[in-house]
């Protein structure tokens, strides 16, 4: 048995009111790929950024042991002088530097005082070798696309003296060929340098490629690790791992409610990433909801979910969209948020703090916020009215605060998440589009949110809930679409829908294109 | 639901109270070193014409400011080219003979030569105005497509305007007159902006200006009591009546002290009423109107106000629009008051400007921030420069503590917002 190069011993990390880690336990050896993998938030990324000391000792319990000593890591530094280097999902790479400056961006080459450039692009050169990209070191890094620039990161580890990598998604932005590409270096590596790493994904069908070991994490726990060198392990096992979880009576059951005529139609649509402009973020989908139903969205991270409903709120993602869009039958163009708000709809973001709320501004600015109208004669603002509404609609929505006037961003993010309900109530639309409406709040505040959604289709209104959570989608929905890679991949009935049926949908897919590769790779 | 406490109030309005205790202290100092009286009207009124601009220029500064914390950095300049412009149309000068006047050629000493015949007439008061508010409207309209839609950082566009009008100011006054300013202004258009209402003579109790006084009085408590009984009537809650008769006590009390030092000092001067009517306007706009709280919602989450279907960038183009109009409105009341136009008009206006918005709580970084705020910043800064002259401190050593006051001013703001977080 090889030796053990990293151990970590019953790590627990909490974050305010939430236990990311309880308890976590991995085990690394010398020389193998490991394979991290769980749903979203189940605390893949918490527990590397544990490893890599961006949580610094002290802020988790339990015990890291690397290469036979207790590590006690306070920042980032720390531990890549270990060799433990990791790269992030999001690309670290400044555009308009060459990719030997960005290679030794802090690891500077030369004396003290003096970056001796001949020597920084010699070495850089060596390391690109290493890793197959045959592009002069002196090349820009806004030149060369993504799966080069994935290829620069690990060039850039390498150059750190890495002796365990950890790569955090490292494919959700390329595409096949190039994921192929990094994946067999990975492989390459692991031959010829020996290098330990561990890679955290949702492709499982590239987990299943490339992995030695694989640990599945679940709700801050690790589950189980399975050893795909001794017996191939399928992707149902794996999703056995990820999802064995019971659905409970977490979600409110909605009673009479009755479902009407095709309210929003999205027909053929097509979008393509406004920076990788030959990336198709939404290829062809057609979905379509009624009124007082709630349809759910099923997919994992970068799917292409939320590309899709910002691209059908008023054009606010994405380029060269295409398609169809039909609200209550009529085909309908819309330009910009602004038109899509006055059409009838709403889009309730994921991302709450970065494009949801002002959190500068109070409670009571916020619920007005796409509805100002709604208090004002002309442009002048009834603030009595705008003060009753606010009211009316922390009440409604039992949102927890001394006063209107509390600035949002002192709130808990549940609160937070009914004010922005709040602020897309006000605006009274007819389509209502949550992207993650229940991320990052606590389950007592979840099944508040649900009773809201469960209203809302009493209402007549129309729901549409994009969710990387299963029981969730099949325990809020009355339709699932589910998509992935950009595609919609499935379509069911809530009451037909089990998670396993679902994920099946989603490794139908993959699973196509692993055996249209594997027989690439036999010929 | 009450959240009426002693403890907020004071909190709220610590830089108020910092304006009365400083007062306060520089008419002791004043005093009691030098034995000059800071009360007297005469330094008083002085007090106000000297920094009616800032209080103008500061709030279509905030403007700007709400929207990100962007600043103009042309803004004094300006004020020195619409002042040139005023009076190159407004008076006879050799620029405007140059261009319409009627020359002939004349034997001069045996030389055929270039003579004025007629001088040019200066255009009438009204068309002048007209033609200021115009390039005003240009330059505003200009500046905002390239901050909007080109999307240029406000202060490199700004700072392109710093230099250049600067430039095109001196040249217009060094072409038009051999002095390199212009004066003599026609008495019609410096009323407009400078002396005082119905005049009487130093030391007698100008009735008009009192009465004007009185009016405003009434109309501050009437509108206070007004709108609290209207949340009463509603059910909403409202501050304790006790609080609100304190309040318009005190707001009573600093109309009635101006009105007096006014009517003391021979009227209200014209300037207080440009000043009082920008500061009502503007604070109605950011308190009251949704255009004004776009301006909030732009600052505080640019994305998240694209996404509630708000303009982003025909706001960016209306605050710098704005911030134009009301920088020729400044460059009048100031060449009003000095009854010329100079090349070095409007010097450092900008940064008093933004100092008054950044001791008044506006926020560095967009999304909030008052008129009332940037008035007592103004007033603050306009205090302490007049006191510590007055004191016989060095203008440098006042610049030193303007300096001071305006980092202490940021560190307290910031020190604040977090210990709100923190409850």
């Amino acid at each position: 048995m090889a030796k053990v190069l990293l151990e970590m011993n019953s790590i627990t990390k909490t974050f305010p009111g939430v236990k990311a880690l309880d308890n976590v336990n991995l085990k690394v050896e010398e020389g193998e790929i490991h394979a991290l993998v769980g749903e979203n938030g189940a605390g893949k990324s918490t527990l590397m950024n544990v490893l890599s000391g961006i949580y610094p000792i002290g802020t988790y319990d339990g015990d890291i042991i690397y290469d036979g000593e207790v590590c006690e890591f306070h920042n980032i530094k720390d531990s890549e002088k270990k060799g433990i280097v990791i790269i992030h999902q999001e690309l670290a790479l400044i555009p308009y530097m060459t990719i030997g400056e960005n290679m030794f961006l802090g690891n500077e080459q030369g004396s003290k005082w003096c970056i001796d450039w001949n020597k920084t692009y010699a070495q850089a050169d060596k390391y690109l070798e290493m890793v197959g990209l045959s592009d002069s070191s002196k090349t820009l890094i806004k030149d060369i696309g993504t799966g080069k620039q994935q290829l620069v990161e690990i060039a850039k580890a390498l150059a750190k003296n890495a002796k365990l990598l950890i790569l955090d998604e490292p494919t959700s932005s390329l595409n096949e060929t190039d994921s192929r590409a990094l994946l067999d270096l990975m492989k390459k590596l692991q031959k010829e340098e020996g290098m330990t790493m561990i890679i955290i994904s949702h492709k499982l069908n590239e987990v299943s490629y490339v992995a030695d070991k694989i640990t599945v994490v679940r709700d801050g726990s690790t589950i189980e690790t399975l050893d795909n060198r001794t017996d191939e392990i399928s992707e149902a096992r794996i999703i056995k791992g990820m999802v064995g979880r019971e659905i409970t009576d977490r979600f409110p059951k909605r009673h009479d409610v009755k479902i009407g005529d095709v309210m929003m139609e999205v027909k053929n649509w097509t979008v393509y990433h406004p920076e990788f402009s030959e990336r198709k973020v939404c290829d062809d989908v057609s979905i379509n909801v009624r009124s007082g139903e709630v349809v759910g969205i099923y997919g994992l991270m970068g799917a292409g979910r939320t590309e899709l409903a910002m691209s059908i709120f008023g054009r606010s993602y994405g380029i060269g969209i295409s398609g169809d869009l039909k609200l209550r039958g009529e085909s309908i163009t819309l330009k910009s948020p602004k038109q899509a708000i006055e059409a009838g709809l709403a889009y309730v973001t994921e991302d709450r703090k970065g494009n949801g709320l002002v959190l500068s501004n109070s409670i009571l600015r916020n619920t007005t916020l796409a509805n100002l109208a709604g208090v004002s004669k002309g442009t002048f603002i009834d603030q009595d009215k705008e003060y009753e509404v606010a009211v009316e609609y922390v009440k409604k929505l039992k949102t927890k605060t001394p006063s209107v006037e509390q600035l949002v961003g002192n709130l808990s993010g549940g609160n937070q998440q009914k004010v922005l309900l709040a602020k897309w109530m006000f605006a009274n639309p007819d389509v209502l589009i949550l992207d993650e409406p229940t991320r990052g709040i606590d389950v007592g505040a979840k099944y508040e949110i649900y009773c809201i959604i469960n209203d809302l289709a009493k209402a007549g209104k129309s729901v549409v809930m994009i969710s990387s959570e299963l029981p969730e989608v099949i325990g809020m929905s009355d339709r699932i679409y589910i998509m992935n890679q950009a595609k919609i991949v499935g379509e069911m009935k809530a009451s037909d829908a089990t998670q396993e049926n679902i994920m099946a949908c989603i490794v139908g897919v993959s699973g196509e294109a692993n055996s249209a590769d594997g027989e690439g790779s036999e010929a | 639901m009450n959240r009426f406490s002693m403890k907020n109030v004071l909190k709220k309005n610590v830089m108020t109270i910092a304006l009365f205790v400083i007062y306060l202290l520089f008419v002791g100092l004043a005093a009691a070193v030098k034995g000059t009286n800071m009360l007297d009207p005469s330094v008083v009124t002085s007090l106000i014409e000297q920094n009616a601009y800032v209080f103008i220029l500061g709030a279509g500064m905030l403007m700007c400011m709400l929207t990100g914390g962007n600043i103009d950095l042309s803004v004094g300049s300006f004020v020195c080219f619409a002042g040139a412009v005023v009076g190159l149309f407004s008076v006879e000068n050799n620029l405007l003979n140059k261009w319409f006047g009627v020359w002939e050629q004349q034997l001069v000493d045996g030389q055929l030569q270039n003579v004025l015949v007629k001088a040019a007439d200066p255009l009438s008061t009204p068309v002048v105005l007209l033609v200021a508010v115009g390039i005003g409207l240009l330059y505003g309209a200009v500046l905002g497509f390239l901050i909007a839609y080109v999307r240029i950082p406000p202060w490199i566009a700004t700072l392109a305007g710093y230099l250049a009008f600067r430039g095109l100011g001196t040249q217009i006054l060094t072409t038009a007159s051999t002095t390199n300013a212009i004066s003599n202004f026609p008495k019609p258009l410096l009323n407009i902006f400078s002396g005082k209402l119905f005049e009487t003579s130093w030391g007698e109790l100008n009735i008009p200006c009192f009465v004007f006084g009185l009016v405003a009085a009434a109309a501050v408590v009437f509108i206070t009591l007004y709108s609290r009984a209207g949340k009463i009537k509603k059910g909403y809650s409202a501050d304790p009546l006790g609080f609100v008769i304190a309040k318009c006590v005190i707001m009573v009390a600093i109309i009635m002290f101006l009105t007096i030092e006014f009517a003391l000092d021979g009227g209200m001067p014209v300037v207080v009423l440009w000043i009082v009517g920008v500061l009502v306007i503007y604070g109605v706009i950011t308190e009251k109107t949704t255009i004004g709280r776009h301006f909030m919602t732009v600052g505080g989450n640019a994305e998240a106000s694209r996404l509630s279907g708000i303009n982003n960038k025909l706001i960016m183009f209306v605050a710098y629009l704005n911030m134009s109009i009301l920088t020729v409105i400044a460059a009048l009341v100031v060449t009003a008051r000095t009854g010329a136009a100079n090349s070095f008009a409007g010097q450092e206006f900008e940064l008093d400007a933004i100092a008054a918005c950044i001791v008044g709580g506006v926020s560095a970084y967009g999304g909030s921030g008052t008129i009332i705020g940037m008035v007592v910043g103004a007033a603050l800064i306009g205090v302490i420069n007049q006191g510590m002259s007055l004191v016989g401190v060095d203008q440098d050593w006042i610049k030193i503590v303007k300096g001071l006051v305006l980092l202490a001013a940021v560190v307290f703001e910031i020190q604040s917002k977090k210990g709100n977080k923190k409850q």
